[in-house]
């Protein structure tokens, strides 16, 4: 373990004979959040801002955010979809005002300027003035002023949008790994089945560790044993794209070795063979998908979650309120084709996640208790080793090199470096 | 016991009444009696105002049955992991009316107050409840409760029932 104190946006980190140590500073301090603001979420990334399916329509709009920048997602007359930042090109102000909706035109509250639904400014109220007086000046034109406009692309009905000119594009950002995994799920047309918004007070950065962490599953998260959902000794993998940023963890429901489960778990609170559900009609789902996987929790550096648990499908994206806030908003979703029992199935199997959610509602139990208790860190370090401690695929659960992964290419995103230290 | 004969006052008072058995056995942490206040076939559905109003039906609660109360009971005993914290439920503004079929529609505001362990009350959700009631064998129990909240910002986790 690290005992050496560090500065982490000054110095590099120092990093132990095995294993990786994360600098506890980087959940606290105001100067690495805001650099991760310029850095990641304005930097050379691909933001998840909406489904396809969020905004069917011509007129459709969803507000939202990419970082702390407020953003607006719309579907124009053409069928094409705009993003752009939610500020009046005059004064700054918010021009949309509620989450979603439909419009023919975007207009500004404070002095009604008008924008089409593709940012551009169509018209100033008083442009020409009153009776001879005011107006705007000479070189005013309407093409100068219009909303800012971000880069954007969908895949498979998902919406990402940059701030950068220069990042690669969304596919080859993603990698092959990742578009395989969201093709899979979003393999046919999807319905919106309700959102659900939670906050936790901790870094967003934590959030980002609980997604690539499936040595926790098992044991935090205690409903899943009796589930037969999840167990560590199921068989699963945990992949990452070549950078590392992304991260693809699955398992595959099989029958599992009771005898061997007690063995593994003997030690640990977790299994708890007693535990029966009088109402098992929770659990009650179908196979959807031939390859017999049975869970995908995909996690898309920097602020989207894709999840399949059982029949639940949903994204969770994470928004940013400062050092120590985060925002999920989970999309649930299901397919146009569903019949009545699927759409029943996944709204029943719905108690299992969300911020009620009888399988994920202590990940934000998880963040917070990490946060509370790295406030004054005095300079120190966490130690991620499980599995060997390297940013490597496994094709087991019990590792943490998911973790590491998202770490390297955190440091190479912000520019910092590690130095080894011995022990 | 009719409830089409009961004058309105006295039917208001008994609604009242089961309301505040059923705030008082959350807030007071006797959750084994929560499921024996809904009929064994019922409908416990916590949605946001969001979802609701868009006739969209995922719920954060979702139970249709007392045993799948009676499951989420065991489950916040037993298998789920949180930071204890206390409920209290304010009610309020409660508008009842009987229907034809001997059941009773209820409406009223809740907020639910919540302190955790550092000793910090705040508001941690707001809504309404949509209640439709009956008398079985001299008991009052809930067919059907909703609760349509407009908190739609969770704070943290949502484990205890609203």
């Amino acid at each position: 373990m690290i005992k050496e104190s560090v500065d982490a946006l000054n110095q590099p980190w120092p990093q132990p004979l095995q294993g990786f140590a994360v600098p506890y500073e980087v959940f606290t301090s105001k100067d690495i959040y805001k650099r991760e603001q310029d850095a990641i979420f304005r930097g050379d990334t691909w933001n998840f801002v909406a489904l396809e399916a969020e905004i069917p329509n011509s007129g459709d709009f969803k507000a939202t955010f990419i970082g702390e920048a407020p953003v607006l997602v719309t579907r124009d007359p053409d069928g094409g979809i705009n993003v752009m930042q939610n500020r009046c090109a005059h004064r700054g102000a918010m021009v949309c005002r509620e989450p979603r909706g439909n419009a023919a035109h975007l207009e500004c509250v404070y002095h009604q300027w008008a924008y089409d639904l593709k940012g551009k400014l169509l018209g100033v109220p008083f442009r020409r003035g009153i009776r001879g007086q005011g107006g705007m000046p000479d070189r005013f034109a309407l093409e100068d002023h219009g909303l800012d406009l971000l880069r954007c692309e969908t895949i498979a009905g998902l919406v990402f949008a940059t701030f950068s000119r220069q990042v690669a594009a969304l596919r080859d950002y993603l990698g092959s790994t990742v578009v395989q995994a969201i093709e899979r799920i979003f393999n046919r047309q999807i319905e919106v089945l309700g959102d659900q918004r939670q906050f936790m007070h901790g870094n967003w950065k934590l959030y980002a560790e609980n997604t690539r962490d499936p040595y926790h599953a098992s044991l935090l998260h205690l409903f899943h044993n009796t589930f037969g959902l999840y167990r560590a000794s199921q068989r699963g993998a945990s992949v990452m794209d070549e950078t590392g940023k992304h991260s693809l963890l699955y398992t595959i429901a099989g029958t599992t070795d009771e005898k061997v489960d007690k063995e593994i778990y003997k030690d640990s609170r977790s299994y708890d063979t007693a535990f029966r559900l009088q109402d098992p009609s929770l659990l009650f789902g179908r196979t959807e998908f031939e390859d017999g996987v049975t869970l995908v929790i995909l996690s898309i550096f920097p602020n989207v979650i894709v999840q399949q648990i059982a029949n639940t499908l949903a994204v969770r994206q994470i928004v940013t309120r400062g050092v120590d806030r985060l925002e999920l908003v989970w999309t649930h979703f299901g397919y146009v084709d569903d019949d009545s029992e699927m759409r029943e199935i996944r709204i029943k199997q719905a108690n299992l996640i969300g911020p009620a959610g009888l399988i994920s509602m202590e990940d934000g139990e998880a963040v917070e208790i990490v946060q509370k208790a790295v406030i004054g860190d005095n300079g120190q370090s966490s130690y991620i080793a499980m599995g060997g401690g390297h940013a490597e695929d496994a094709n087991h659960l019990v590792t943490e090199g998911a973790i590491i992964g998202f770490w390297k290419h955190y440091q190479r995103q912000l520019g910092l470096t590690s130095r080894n230290v011995r022990n | 016991m009719s409830v089409s004969a009961l004058d309105p006052m006295t039917l208001h008072y008994h609604v009242e009444q089961l309301l505040a058995r059923y705030v008082h056995c959350i807030d007071g942490d006797e959750l084994e009696q929560w499921p024996m206040l809904f009929t064994e076939k019922c409908l416990y559905r916590v949605i946001a105002k969001e979802n609701a109003d868009r006739n969209l039906p995922i719920a954060a609660m979702y139970c249709d049955s007392r045993a799948m109360l009676s499951d989420r009971v065991i489950s916040l005993r037993h298998a789920n992991i949180y930071e204890k914290h206390q409920y209290r439920h304010i009610v309020s503004s409660l508008r009842v009316e009987a229907r034809a079929d001997g059941t009773i529609d209820a409406r009223s505001n809740y907020v639910v107050y919540r302190t955790r362990t550092s000793g910090a009350t705040e508001v941690y959700n707001a809504g309404l409840y949509l209640d439709r009631i009956l008398v079985q064998e001299d008991r009052w129990l809930f067919a059907e409760k909703q609760v349509i909240f407009d908190t739609n910002l969770i704070d943290a986790l949502m484990v205890l029932p609203l």
